[in-house]
């Protein structure tokens, strides 16, 4: 079980009624969701469940063709950002990772980094250019804040490296290294734990409960290995043709018979 | 057994060469005296060329293949030896002194011709460098560039012809209007990538060049403009020579500023926001960066120099027509720094002064110049596909337990 955490009960993540069609397909439908501060929440399901897509609907990747999503960032006001650019809303503090690794290949992975500082930076052209002292002073800055991000996942020996030859396991963490520089305040991982062996995963179970610790943010993750699913999330909704089907906290989902049966099978024992 | 397969290959190499250069190469139809001329020792050299040459091929190959093999072993990155060499500051800075008294003093020891030649070669080191944010960092092709060049040309030459206006007042405009026709491009493309771009900005350089052609009102068609004046030099009248040795210290001014412009770029945030986009432009857009804002600051800065560059042509030759703006001119430009090595200053440095300084140096043998570009291309392409100069990340160094970063570039 995970350990009790101050919970505030402001919810930073509001999904009402999103919906979303691929021409006849429906791929979600009229599913509600919501994630609070601090939370660490897994969405599951099997596979072709709609689980990516309400990602990529968050995300702004996709514009749903009904329902709302809302935001509320800690201290903010409430924002709806259905069908926002992607670019903002990450701006707004939502960042992601994605399930088949989409980290800068050919850059190093301070680099990799670094670009996660983007929105949070100012330097125009003109700045590039003049290199004045607050724009010096800015990539210092965005240099050491990336550093520290990438100590924070425990790749410090691989800063020079290029992304592509990091292993595998390395470059997930990459990735969330990068997530993590947008100064986001929900944070969404797409399968964070595939293709790990299970001592790579344990890794990650410490590294998602650490990055809710230290950085106070809250974590909406989907992903297939039980196991990680049931010793990190404070609640689970589980996903089957496009619909929620239940939600609920790990040991009640282990123990829904809808659950049970139309995803994890019959003698299910985690 | 591998050397009879070795040699047996080579055999059907030559004899499937001797094959298809017969009809060329063998035959001759005199048709003066109505006879057929049979060149048997053409097919010889033929087959015997192409045997050894297919052994030389094959040797590249395996050696390039072991090469390989070996990189992934040990080094993230394969560096030239002469990059290698000037890793060291030392070199480096006695390399650059050695560079900057040559080119000081080159207009005072050659000829006007060469001075010439060397003036548009560094006219092309700049197009490169232009071309390069585009394509080599920012990673959209754009095979119109030279539309961009003509924009700065036909501004300066119509500007003058209407309104008088000089050349150093021209130069910003010519720009500006380059760059703006960048954005112009940049707008309806924004959701294209790859080929599709492609064709798009070859569309564009034609539809630009077309309509120089065809507009007479406007641009006087294909006959072009005439007596557009050269720059100035503070109201002093110039003579030829030292018109050549003006333009090509203007010239030399453009290129270091284009260098340095460009050098900040890629080490800024702008420029790390271009690789990005480059090697993946939806995780890219995820981690926050406005690509349209992006693509269109790329296709802006790398057009503005075309435009720069574009005034200095007009002002060099002081005659301009549709002609200097054809497909070809891009697609050099394009070979410059596909050659020199994407992404990379060096490379687009080294790759403008080869193909445009080789053919002239080499007149005597410019019947085959296309030839010898074609093949150099191939051969380019088969066993350095990332051009002479290899693009290396610039690394960081974290020297103390606070990880205050110490930058070092390399």
């Amino acid at each position: 079980m995970p350990q009790t955490f101050p919970q505030n009960k402001g919810s930073v993540l509001d999904i009402v009624n999103l919906t979303m069609n691929f021409g006849g397909l429906r791929a979600i439908d009229a599913v509600n969701l919501h994630v609070k501060q601090w939370e660490i929440v897994a969405l599951i399901g099997p596979n072709g469940a709609g689980k990516t897509t309400i990602f990529n609907c968050i995300t702004g990747l996709y514009k749903p063709t009904a329902g709302d999503i809302f935001i509320q960032p800690p201290g903010r006001k409430r924002k709806r950002v259905t069908g926002m650019k992607i670019h903002k809303i990450t701006k707004r503090g939502m960042a992601r990772t994605f399930q088949n690794i989409r980290i800068f290949s050919n850059m190093t992975a301070l680099e990799n980094v670094m670009i996660g500082r983007h929105c949070r930076t100012k330097a125009g052209v003109w700045e590039a250019v003049l290199k004045n002292k607050r724009t010096r002073k800015e990539e210092k800055d965005i240099v050491s804040q990336s550093y520290n991000i990438l100590a924070k996942v425990g790749l410090t020996q691989a800063v020079n490296e290029l992304a592509k030859n990091l292993p595998y396991g390395a470059q997930r963490r990459l990735e969330i290294a990068r997530a993590m520089a947008t100064e986001p305040f929900l944070l969404l991982l797409d399968e964070p734990a595939a293709g790990m062996n299970p001592y790579e995963t344990k890794e990650l179970d410490e590294l998602i409960l650490r990055i809710r610790e230290e950085e106070r943010i809250s974590i909406l993750m989907i992903e297939h290995d039980m196991k990680l699913v049931m010793s990190v999330s404070d609640r689970i909704y589980v996903m089957d043709y496009g619909e929620k089907i239940a939600e609920g906290s790990p040991s009640e989902i282990r123990e829904n018979h809808v659950v049970i049966k139309a995803y994890l099978g019959e003698e299910f024992d985690a | 057994m591998r050397k009879i397969k070795e040699l047996r290959q080579s055999l059907l190499i030559s004899v499937w060469f001797m094959f298809l250069t017969f009809p060329i190469m063998v035959i001759r139809v005199n048709t003066i005296d109505n006879i057929i001329e049979w060149r048997w020792m053409n097919m010889i050299y033929v087959g015997l060329g192409s045997f050894v040459f297919s052994f030389i091929w094959r040797y590249l190959l395996s050696k390039k293949q072991s090469g390989a093999k070996l990189l992934k072993a040990d080094k993230p990155a394969y560096l030239l030896p002469m990059q290698r060499i000037f890793a060291n500051p030392w070199m480096q800075m006695s390399a650059l002194f050695f560079i900057a008294v040559f080119a000081v003093i080159f207009p005072f020891v050659f000829s006007s011709y060469q001075i010439n030649i060397m003036t548009t070669a560094l006219m092309y080191v700049v197009l490169g460098l232009g071309l390069n944010i585009v394509v080599g960092q920012a990673g959209l092709l754009n095979l119109g560039y030279a539309a961009f060049y003509a924009v700065g040309a036909y501004s300066y030459a119509l500007l003058n012809y209407h309104f008088g206006i000089g050349f150093w007042t021209a130069l910003p405009i010519g720009a500006a209007l380059a760059a703006l026709f960048g954005i112009i491009l940049g707008l309806p493309v924004l959701r294209l990538r790859g080929d599709y771009l492609a064709i798009v900005t070859l569309g564009f350089g034609e539809i630009v060049r077309l309509v120089l052609e065809n507009w007479n009102e406007f641009s006087f068609g294909p006959s072009g403009i005439s007596n557009i004046p050269r720059p100035g030099f503070f109201g002093i009248e110039l003579n030829f020579e030292q018109v050549s040795a003006y333009l090509y210290f203007l010239v030399i001014g453009i290129c270091l500023l284009a260098i340095f412009v460009i050098r900040r770029l890629q080490n800024s945030r702008i420029g790390r926001a271009w690789i990005a986009m480059r090697e993946d432009e939806v995780a890219c857009q995820s981690m926050g960066i406005d690509m349209t804002r992006a693509k269109l600051t790329a296709l802006a800065l790398s057009s503005m120099w075309a435009g720069l560059v574009g005034v200095i042509f007009a002002a060099k030759t002081t005659f301009i027509n549709p002609a200097s703006f054809t497909f070809l001119e891009s697609a050099m430009i394009l070979s410059i720094i596909v050659i020199g090595g994407m992404g990379t200053i060096l490379g687009v440095i080294v790759g403008a002064f080869l193909l445009i300084l080789l053919p002239e140096y080499l007149r005597a043998l410019s019947d085959y110049r296309m030839l010898a570009f074609g093949a150099a291309i191939v051969l380019m392409m088969i066993f350095r596909p990332q051009g002479i100069v290899t693009v290396s990340r610039r690394t960081y160094q974290f020297s103390d337990e606070n990880h205050a970063p110490d930058i070092s570039t390399k």
